[in-house]
């Protein structure tokens, strides 16, 4: 099967609405659209016709949970079927409630539990740059509650102490940890050797800028603020 | 020339590979980095520490394997297998991805340090995920040839170093060896157990087998040595007792069967320090123990 239909920002909210089931992760699923809008559309080097290119650019969703706007971007820009979006959550949909990639074409990680996308991506960072491979970046997006697990904190020391400019974190910011982070999210990633940036995360101009201004010698992190998660 | 202990095997044969297939990377948290100081200058992306982040550790070696590399990951026993369990349940096989992950510091092995540095039941947790192999060598020798033959592969292996050792190296390749034959039962032992299971046998009618591999678990071997003798089966492990229980009775669904299991044992947690033989000896997993253990058994069914 080719899939050659592309669609644009304004096909989103119509590709979700064909995902039901999932309620409570409603806002959850919003909460990164526009991130992720942004860097399927402007950001990543990807391609659905070579989906296992050695040198892609990876984009690892760990924030699992709420993958709607996940799929419907991979929708729109060819990766998936929008016509399998109805099977959302059901037994031989290939599309569940926290992502597969073993089973869905253009997902890179397998994610749901949270804490893992950011050692496996540094991973990736660490393998691809083993291989000689310096020009692909590895994109991890995390919730800023996501980023009280305490293996988080272990590969951001690490990428931040090993100059690793092949990585980005994006965080998306709906206010949800219980705890919150002293003086910010971004001054934790930068006492820790990274770049970082606050951005507006509904701001498509914002958010690509801040996504593209990489460093060589330091992982960078963009904090990308959206409306807090309704309680 | 003295035989290396497994570690010391283990650090030969990882360094050897590392210098010669380009695929092969190394990511520790500082537990044996001091052993691999000349590896990681010579291949400095290929040997990660990360530092004591053992979360980390594992994450970064399924991601390392999700880039093509073929990642091994090494830590003492509750380092590598207990605390970051999630990580091997999640970043390895659920990603469709392997690694080879090598523990050191067996059941008792760190006697003297107490309980924290004990993980008997690292093979049962491993064996609740699917699609792992699980080597249990008993020799340094065995330890060369199945981490050899465990590099050139993509999936989710786990190497089982112990102090506790067999005088001799046995063939490793799968399934179970027959190392005697007898006709009053069959006696597996597993690893370093084999030592101790061959003198508390050896004035008894048994059959003894062998494996190093004891993941996937050799139903067939087992079915055929049982059919030779008779189905009264003990399972010798040097790691919780009853770890491969479930095995032998799927192996022997269709016979009517008798199962003793001999191991560390899991009613108590023992604490206790002192020697790896003293231990064995708390744990039942002395010669003597085992042969009243076993002869126990068999007279039962006697009876």
């Amino acid at each position: 099967m080719t899939i050659t239909t592309t669609g644009g920002y304004a096909d989103l909210r119509p590709l979700m609405s064909a995902m039901t089931g999932d309620e409570k992760h409603s806002a959850a699923a919003t909460s990164t659209l526009d991130v992720l809008w942004v860097l399927y559309d402007q950001v990543l080097s990807v391609d659905p016709q070579r989906p296992d290119d050695p040198d892609r650019d990876r984009f690892l969703l760990s924030k699992g949970h709420g993958p709607m706007a996940f799929y419907a971007v991979l929708a729109a820009k060819g990766f998936l079927d929008p016509a399998e979006l109805s099977g959302f959550g059901e037994f031989r949909s290939r599309l569940g409630f926290h992502p597969d990639r073993v089973l869905a074409p253009g997902v890179e990680i397998s994610s749901g539990s949270l804490g893992h996308g950011l050692p496996l991506g540094l991973g990736m960072v660490l393998g691809l740059r083993a291989q000689g491979r310096h020009r692909p970046r590895v994109v991890v997006l995390v919730g800023d509650a996501e980023l009280d697990e305490g293996s988080n904190h272990e590969a951001i020391q690490v990428a931040g102490r090993w100059g690793l400019g092949q990585l980005t974190t994006v965080v998306v910011d709906n206010q949800s940890s219980s705890t919150g982070w002293p003086g910010g999210i971004a001054e934790r990633f930068t006492r820790e050797g990274w770049a970082a940036h606050t951005v507006d995360g509904r701001d498509h101009d914002q958010l690509r800028r801040a996504l593209t201004d990489t460093r060589p010698d330091r992982p960078l992190a963009v904090v990308a603020e959206v409306e807090p998660k309704e309680q | 020339m003295t035989t290396p202990t497994m570690r010391e095997q283990f650090v030969q044969t990882t360094t050897d590979a590392l210098d010669t297939d380009p695929r092969v990377a190394l990511v520790l948290a500082e537990i044996s980095a001091d052993r691999f100081v000349a590896a990681a200058q010579r291949h400095p992306h290929r040997v990660l520490n990360v530092g004591i982040r053992e979360q980390a550790m594992v994450g970064v070696g399924g991601g390392l394997a999700l880039t093509g590399l073929r990642p091994i990951v090494h830590s003492i026993t509750p380092f590598v297998v207990e605390r970051p369990f999630e990580q091997l349940k999640l970043d390895f096989g659920h990603q469709g991805v392997g690694a080879i992950v090598v523990s050191t510091g067996a059941s008792y092995d760190y006697s003297e340090s107490g309980r924290t540095h004990m993980a008997p039941g690292d093979v049962a947790l491993i064996d609740s995920l699917p699609g792992w192999t699980v080597h249990v060598p008993g020799h340094p020798a065995e330890v060369d040839a199945l981490l050899r033959a465990a590099l050139p592969g993509d999936d989710p292996v786990y190497l089982r170093l112990s102090d506790r050792t067999n005088a001799e190296p046995l063939v490793t390749g799968p399934g179970w060896h027959t190392v005697r034959t007898g006709r009053r039962g069959v006696v597996l032992a597993v690893g370093p157990m084999l030592d101790p299971v061959l003198t508390a046998t050896a004035a008894l009618d048994v059959t003894v087998l062998y494996t190093a591999t004891v993941r996937p678990f050799d139903a067939e071997g087992l079915r055929a040595a049982v059919r030779d003798a008779t189905a009264d089966v003990v399972l010798v492990e040097p790691y919780l007792r009853g770890t491969s229980t479930h095995e032998v009775n799927d192996a022997l669904a269709d016979v009517p069967h008798r199962t003793l299991a001999l191991g560390v044992r899991r009613d108590q947690e023992l604490r206790a320090y002192g020697t790896a033989e003293e231990h064995e000896a708390a744990h039942g997993l002395r010669p003597t123990a085992i042969a009243a253990a076993v002869q126990d058994f068999l007279e039962r069914a006697a009876r």
